[in-house]
């Protein structure tokens, strides 16, 4: 049980998808206008990466290597259309916020990246931890970038007011704020690991 | 006019990576230097108006006759993936110095969201095939743009002094901030051609 947790401390914080492997850069950058969209993308990507991970780690013995990708894809696809269609059919609000970003959670390097790079060598109970650190490691990620532009854009966090809303600059809402924000998040992130090394 | 339009709106105003974030990952990874920003800029154009015809075509000629449309996303997927297997194995005969030069980043381009984004985003908007052609040309002009600006200040950047812990990636991303927001003037120009 040990080495399965830390596997999933491994892909929070050693791993983190995003503030150090650099990986699914556009749904983070796209959907985190807000804290509550930047989490919902997280989750999504974590249920994707969760069942992918799990059926790629059981068909690892049956898919031949030449063809290994195209049936890795085809795996992920199958999960993004089911995630696509049950939040058009019970989330259609936010389905319609997150927009053309579901269907491309299939090509998110981060899934891919896990399915070849993990789940088609590794255990299936061990593929479904390292799917549920890496997903929580991009759902904290986006939902601290997304929470870090409400903040600054709006005034709000998880739109709760922290201060009034004519104080904030809309520029972290828009598209430059994305990069900006993510750019000294990722400097905070590098500084802390630095120090502790 | 209206193809003049959607030609402005989608190099200058809607830029795919700088107000889209479509293709962030090759954007950030191939722009250290300007050779393969255009390299890479050249293999998106051309894999990305092969691929938007070929899906528009599926789109209108298989899914939607026999209502398939849930396929979508696996169908898109999987031809974009044997287009982009193709040109890799054409680029590899005819031009072994330009394989060479982008590496690992053209099987990368399957999974670049720019080709899938623009092939769903034509289905989205209702686009007729001309414009959608159109479309996909122009993106990826706005995309190449933006790759070859962005790699040219890179190229400045690396031999500035920047604090360490922004070295390498933030200082990159804080650069493409302040590109995003230089292509924020452009919003607005759009409404001329309407």
């Amino acid at each position: 049980m040990n080495k399965q947790v830390k596997i999933l401390i491994n892909g929070i914080i050693r791993e983190n998808p995003i503030f150090v492997l650099l990986l699914g850069m556009c749904p983070t950058l796209a959907t985190t206008s807000s804290a509550i969209n930047g989490m919902s993308m997280g989750l999504a990507t974590m249920f994707v990466l969760i069942c992918s991970n799990a059926v790629i780690s059981l068909l690892k013995n049956v898919i031949p290597d030449m063809v290994r990708i195209p049936a890795f894809i085809v795996v992920i696809a199958t999960f993004v259309t089911i995630v696509e269609m049950m939040m058009n059919a019970y989330v259609p609000a936010l389905a319609d916020s997150l927009g053309i970003f579901i269907p491309l959670i299939v090509v998110n390097c981060i899934v891919l990246g896990r399915a070849e790079a993990f789940a088609s060598k590794n255990s299936v109970l061990s593929s479904i931890f390292d799917g549920v650190g890496i997903g929580l490691g991009f759902t904290l990620a986006l939902t601290l970038l997304g929470a870090s532009r409400e903040l600054l854009g709006t005034g709000k966090i998880f739109s709760q007011t922290l201060y009034p809303e004519q104080f904030g600059s809309l520029l972290f809402v828009l598209a430059p704020g994305a990069f900006i924000v993510l750019g000294y998040l990722i400097a905070l992130f590098n500084r802390i690991q630095h120090k502790q090394a | 006019m209206e193809y003049i339009g959607i030609i402005i709106v989608a190099i200058f105003v809607n830029n795919v990576v700088l107000s889209q974030f479509l293709g962030i990952c090759p954007f950030l990874g191939v722009s250290k230097k300007v050779d393969t920003a255009i390299g890479m800029g050249l293999a998106v154009t051309f894999v990305l108006t092969i691929a938007t015809i070929v899906t528009f075509l599926l789109q209108k000629g298989i899914l939607e006759p026999f209502n398939l449309q849930y396929l979508q996303t696996i169908s898109f997927i999987l031809v974009i993936a044997a287009l982009v297997q193709m040109v890799e194995i054409i680029l590899k005969k005819i031009s072994p110095s330009l394989y060479q030069a982008l590496g690992v980043f053209l099987p990368l381009i399957t999974t670049n969201c720019v080709i899938l984004g623009v092939a769903l985003l034509v289905i989205q908007k209702e686009f007729s095939l001309l414009q959608s052609v159109v479309y996909a040309v122009a993106t990826a002009i706005g995309y190449a743009m933006a790759l070859i600006i962005f790699s040219s200040i890179r190229e400045q950047l690396a031999l500035t002094k920047v604090p360490k812990a922004i070295q390498g990636i933030p200082v990159a991303l804080i650069t493409a901030g302040i590109m995003a927001m230089a292509f924020m003037g452009f919003s607005g120009i759009d409404q001329v051609f309407k």
